[in-house]
């Protein structure tokens, strides 16, 4: 292997998606190294979260290649593919979406369950440490905050320590101030884990902090 | 974290809902619960008391009457027939065994039966204290007559007339308790068991007829020399030894008869009823007639238990299909986080399952509850001998059932789950 080329942890090539016969989405090849971030830019409608969804496995291409680290996901069953979801990639939406039933930590130990991979008491009071969510174990998620809402969403994304963290729109509804912070803290908990970090999003304000920009 | 705590929690979240599905199915549940163990003693005490009894003679009126009186204890007589008559019966080939019984009087709503030593023995009935009764006025009692009345050997206690405790008192003649009975679950228990001729002295001295002064002559004969040869014309009768044969003044309620052979089943009601004052009634028949009079209301209640079960099955398919709508982003969430479909599936076959587990469970708990402080408080219940401690087999029907019923209400749902685009759902557009 090259050093000076390292090897990737997202791979993209040929990619066709269809919605119906007769509009088909074409998506430029992507190149992601390991540990590193890009930016998916591009207005609504353009594609961003399709190209996201095909990534993390939510879709199945019609053509073409997705690689995560060695693996061709388009390749795997639908079982095979949940299975490495779980495992290998750690979501982060624009809306939180947690399991308002569960407290902020069954909603965190629901990423290990659901991978299939042994909770670990210490990595969950860290990940809830760096996200300043500690006294907050306990607590409804129905009662936080958005900004805690969101921290919990990224806990949860990065609990399994994902080589691959995908995120929809994770700033697009919030102020400057807000916006800087999650950002902060999503390249913050990226290196971290060492996880390479996709964002896609059409917010222009991030633009400024990610270097590798691919535009739908 | 594991898909149970998952399932927990979410009910909790809901818990008016979840709260009126798990009382709306126990309801259900406990009224068929109450019906299948009250149903199945009852039956299982009437089938123990009546057996060894193919027949019961006694005065014309309703069959099912005189099986109630004589062989269950709960009815009044229907009069009385002469011992004469009853020794034709029990003359009759076909009658393997007679027992005479005489009925009219109780102590404390506990009733005095005038028979002889075979009656207790149909039932193998054993002596915990004491002994047999012998001689006039001596009683042998039932282990739930002296647990309740507080009778101890050698108490003596004078009966009142009739079977109610409003009779006026039989002042005169005390009985004196010369036995008690081990328990046998059977009518025995509560039953107050003495000779024919004390019955009869009771009641004659009370009416002062002649008849007092010829059976106490006939008794005091019988206590001087029981081995003695009685006078040469004196002929006892089959039934009551004391009493000369073919005697046309004394009068017992009725005769309990065992067949030789299954032709008496056949013959002998026929030959009974013919004879002007006499019936016969047969306990098989008369008490599954009493069962078909019974099994409307049963059949009713159960109309309503199962309309009861029908409803909470309804209300926990809508908690769960409205419940979908909400939890569409939960579901496709834990779809990103690596859940397989079947997961989603299982969640919620589990979530309907649990919640008909949990009523059914609780529902059998409060049927036996019900049950058991029944026999403790209602004294009819107790004298049945029906308990809520007792289980029967069918119980794991209904847990079964319930768990199917569950299942049965969430496949629905489950199918919707599985369905779940969730690319479309996380989009925002699902």
């Amino acid at each position: 292997m090259n050093p000076a080329n390292p090897a990737p942890a997202i791979e993209v090539r040929n990619l066709l998606y269809s919605y119906t016969t007769d509009k088909v989405l074409r998506f430029p090849d992507l190149h992601v190294n390991k540990g590193g971030q890009c930016l998916l830019l591009g207005e609504s409608g353009s594609g961003k979260t399709t190209l996201l969804h095909l990534i993390g496995g939510l879709l199945k291409p019609g053509q073409g290649m997705i690689r995560i680290g060695d693996t061709d996901i388009t390749k795997l069953s639908e079982h095979k593919l949940d299975h490495f979801r779980g495992q290998h990639i750690g979501f982060v939406f624009q809306k939180n979406h947690l399991i308002t039933a569960l407290t902020v930590k069954k909603n965190l130990l629901m990423a290990p369950f659901l991978a299939g991979v042994s909770h670990d008491e210490a990595r969950v009071q860290t990940v809830l440490q760096e996200l300043g969510l500690a006294e907050k174990a306990n607590a409804d998620v129905r009662q936080l905050s958005h900004g805690q809402a969101q921290r919990v969403a990224i806990a949860r994304a990065v609990l399994n320590k994902p080589d691959v963290i995908l995120a929809d729109e994770p700033t697009s509804a919030l102020d400057d101030k807000n916006c800087d912070r999650v950002i902060e803290l999503l390249l913050s908990v990226a290196k971290q884990n060492q996880s390479t970090l996709l964002i896609a999003t059409h917010d222009q304000r991030l633009k400024s902090k990610i270097a590798q920009q691919i535009i739908l | 974290m594991n898909l149970f705590i998952l399932v927990w929690n979410y009910l909790k979240a809901r818990p008016l809902n979840t709260v009126l599905n798990i009382v709306l199915l126990s309801l259900g549940i406990a009224v068929i619960t109450i019906l299948l163990l009250f149903n199945n003693q009852l039956q299982q005490k009437i089938s123990e008391n009546a057996r060894g009894i193919d027949l019961v003679v006694g005065a014309k009126g309703s069959p099912l009457q005189l099986i109630l009186c004589n062989i269950f204890h709960i009815d009044f007589p229907t009069g009385n027939i002469k011992l004469s008559e009853a020794e034709k019966v029990a003359r009759n080939r076909l009658v393997k065994k007679a027992i005479p019984m005489a009925l009219g009087d109780s102590y404390n709503g506990y009733r005095i039966i005038g028979t002889t030593q075979a009656y207790p023995a149909i039932y193998g009935a054993e002596i915990a204290q004491g002994e047999w009764w012998q001689k006039n006025m001596e009683v042998t009692i039932g282990a739930n007559v002296a647990d309740v009345l507080q009778l101890k050997l050698g108490d003596g206690f004078t009966s009142q007339h009739g079977l109610t405790q409003d009779g006026h008192a039989h002042d005169e003649q005390k009985f004196v308790v010369k036995g008690i009975l081990k328990r046998s679950n059977s009518v025995l228990d509560n039953l107050i068991l003495t000779n024919v001729e004390s019955i009869w002295l009771v009641h004659e001295v009370h009416h002062e007829t002649d008849g007092q002064h010829e059976e106490e002559k006939h008794e005091a004969h019988g206590e001087a020399d029981h081995d003695h040869a009685h006078d040469a014309d004196f002929k006892p009768s089959s039934l009551i030894p004391s009493v000369a044969a073919g005697d046309s003044i004394k009068e017992i309620t009725s005769l309990l008869v065992q067949y030789r052979s299954p032709m008496g089943a056949i013959q002998m009601p026929r030959w009974v009823n013919g004879q002007s004052s006499l019936q016969a009634a047969s306990p098989a028949f008369e008490t599954a007639r009493l069962f078909s009079i019974l099994g409307v209301g049963v059949d009713i209640l159960k109309g309503f238990a199962y309309v009861l079960i029908f409803i909470s099955a309804l209300s926990i398919f809508i908690a769960l299909y409205n419940s979908l709508k909400e939890r569409k982003y939960d579901l496709a969430i834990m779809r990103s986080m690596g859940a397989a479909r079947s997961t989603l599936v299982v969640t919620i076959l589990m979530e309907g399952s649990v919640l008909t587990l949990m009523g059914s469970a609780i529902g059998l708990l409060f049927g036996h509850g019900v049950l058991q402080v029944m026999s403790v408080f209602v004294e009819e219940t107790q004298k049945a001998g029906i308990s809520g401690i007792v289980f029967y087999p069918e119980e794991w029907i209904i847990l079964v059932g319930s768990l199917l019923l569950g299942l049965l209400c969430a496949i629905i749902p489950a199918v919707q789950a599985y369905r779940t685009d969730i690319s479309k759902v996380l989009a925002g557009n699902g």
